[in-house]
């Protein structure tokens, strides 16, 4: 079997903790759960040599996005062909890389036994008993956007989330009117806006920002600091636009991407905008 | 179930006086008993332009402050009998205006009258902020330029949220936009925006088109709302807003050309 190294970026891993109640004294620690989008590495072949070189490939064509990014290596295809794979090897030939693992996914025990001994985290979603799967993987397979040599020869199997740690959806505000010249929104979550956002008008939400009408006013995302928050927008007009206080004015802004549906977002303190 | 309607704007000097004059008297020549209040204290003006400037005796303020009943300060209209007018005082300053006191009189008027048409000052002060708090519906008067649509977006914005409606979390004010002093060529020149343009940026329904005539000069001049002069485009204009006002579909006139200047700076079709 062909070995090929996928990278596939931005698959959102979900994470969540439940907060916990009945403290008896005044906290000085609060649970949250937030949604981070993390490199994962799908696994098709088991040599480690083969793998480390592909991978160094691949952090060529982008050094500045995988340096220190964090990432989650993903054995499901491996342990599906039963080919077996020592984590501690792949752990250290990832971090000799620059990368920092995050957790492993699709592992078998023994497998997510070694990560754990490696304080790298099991993330659930398809949890693999000895190598036994479930039947109901769904064909769906995500995209790779580093350019590949090797062109992918098959699509991967993303398996449907198995009984995923239940997301504690943070609270979703969601606006039906249009936001007005002199009003202000803020969320302490996600912002849904299905009308408009007039020019003078500022909307102000701690996670991401939805705008389904025309964005002409301004919008701040992640205004608490969270730099992975995101802004979608259908028709960006906007004055301003920022993501965890890295702003851009409409005079900074790129005409051509202008009255286009658009996502906003962060990558090495710069404002990526990119059409959806 | 009478109506409050109130004529406003944010930016002065784009119609709204004009438009309450025409509105109320467009209501009243349809039947309904219809009030207009000058709410324009220091800054009288709705008199002079229905013409009843010489028979005021009583005003706004000496009603709220029980100096004469509301009977005694409103004046009936020399053309109309189904109208009244109940002006603004010239010698009074904003403050002599309270909510308390406007409330207990728009109650007053409520059951006597169908219509009650509040002609708002310009800005966002409290004459302005008085003047929309008891309505149930808006008519936003704007003119064809970047300015008033940034003022009238603004009003909107306040009427959604600072309005007794919203306070109370009632139903909202149903907004309508009146697109005035509209000159079908200047459009086209490239010197104004276009009744799409406007729309696009307010998306509101668009009730009229009143164009740029030099009737509202003449009508106002002798005292006599624009809409009964029914030879002018801008007394049609304002006949069709009262028509589709009261439920009935008309075709928009008026309106030439439809690219303006936003359609020439971004482009557009
Ligand atoms: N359709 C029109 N065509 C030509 N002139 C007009 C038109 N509408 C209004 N005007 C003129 O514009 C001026 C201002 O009108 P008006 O007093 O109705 O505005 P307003 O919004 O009430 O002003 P203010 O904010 O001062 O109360 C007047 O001179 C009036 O004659
Ligand atoms: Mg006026």
């Amino acid at each position: 079997m062909l070995e090929s190294v996928q990278l596939l970026t931005n698959q959102i891993s979900r994470m969540s903790t439940d907060s916990q109640q009945n403290i008896h004294y005044s906290p000085v620690l609060e649970f949250k759960s937030s949604t981070f989008s993390v490199p994962v590495l799908v696994l098709a072949g088991n040599d480690v040599i083969t793998i480390e070189q592909q991978l160094q490939e691949k952090i060529h064509q982008a050094p500045e996005f995988f340096k220190n990014s964090p990432l989650v290596f993903d054995l499901q295809e491996l342990n599906k062909h039963d080919l077996d794979i020592d984590v501690t090897e792949l752990t250290r030939v990832i971090r000799k890389l620059g990368l920092l693992p995050i957790g492993i996914r699709g592992g078998v025990a023994q497998q997510n036994q070694q990560a754990l001994d490696l304080g790298i985290p099991v993330h659930s979603g398809h949890i693999a008993r000895d190598g036994v799967y479930a039947a109901n993987q769904s064909g769906t397979g995500a995209a790779s956007t580093a350019t590949s040599s090797a062109p992918p020869k098959q699509q991967i199997p993303e398996p449907e989330p198995m009984p995923e740690p239940q997301t504690v959806a943070a609270i979703t505000t969601m606006i039906t009117n249009p936001v007005r010249s002199g009003q202000r929104i803020y969320a302490s979550g996600d912002l849904v806006i299905l009308a408009q956002v007039s020019a003078g008008a500022e909307i102000l939400a701690e996670g991401n920002i939805h705008v389904y009408g025309s964005l002409r006013g301004r919008a701040l995302a992640g205004v608490q600091g969270n730099t992975e928050a995101r802004i979608f927008c259908s028709d960006l007009q906007a004055e301003l636009i920022s993501i965890a206080g890295n702003y851009k004015i409409s005079e900074d802004l790129n005409t051509a991407i202008f009255n286009r549906p658009v996502q906003i977002y962060l990558q090495n303190h710069t404002l990526i905008i990119k059409d959806i | 179930m009478a109506r409050i309607i109130v004529v406003t704007s944010g930016k002065g000097g784009v119609g709204k006086t004009t438009t309450s004059a025409a509105i109320a008297m467009g209501l009243a020549k349809k039947g309904h008993k219809t009030a207009v209040i000058d709410f324009d204290v220091g800054l009288r003006n709705l008199d002079l332009i229905m013409g009843c400037e010489r028979r005021v005796v009583y005003d706004f303020v000496n009603v709220i402050n029980g100096e004469a009943s509301l009977n005694q300060a409103l004046i009936r209209d020399k053309n109309c009998n189904q109208l009244y007018i109940l002006p603004a005082s010239q010698t009074r300053d904003k403050d002599a205006l309270s909510q308390e006191g406007v409330g207990k009189i728009l109650d007053e008027l409520k059951r006597d009258f169908k219509y009650i048409v509040c002609d708002s000052p310009a800005g966002i002060e409290k004459g302005a902020h008085l003047a929309m708090y008891f309505a149930d519906d808006a008519f936003i008067v704007t003119n064809p330029e970047v300015s008033s649509v940034r003022d009238s977006d603004r009003m909107l914005g306040i009427l959604s949220s600072k309005s007794r409606r919203a306070e109370q979390n009632e139903e909202p004010i149903k907004e309508y936009l009146l697109l005035t002093r509209y000159s079908p060529e200047r459009v086209k020149l490239g010197e104004m925006l276009s009744v799409d343009d406007v729309q696009e940026i307010l998306s509101l329904h668009l009730l009229g088109v009143i164009p740029e005539s030099k009737s509202v000069l003449n009508a106002s001049n002798s005292g006599t709302p624009v809409i009964l002069d029914e030879k002018s485009d801008a007394g049609q204009a304002y006949s069709d807003v009262i028509a589709r006002y009261l439920g009935e579909d008309r075709p928009h006139r008026f309106i030439d050309d439809k690219k303006g200047l936003f359609g020439k700076l971004f482009g557009r079709k």
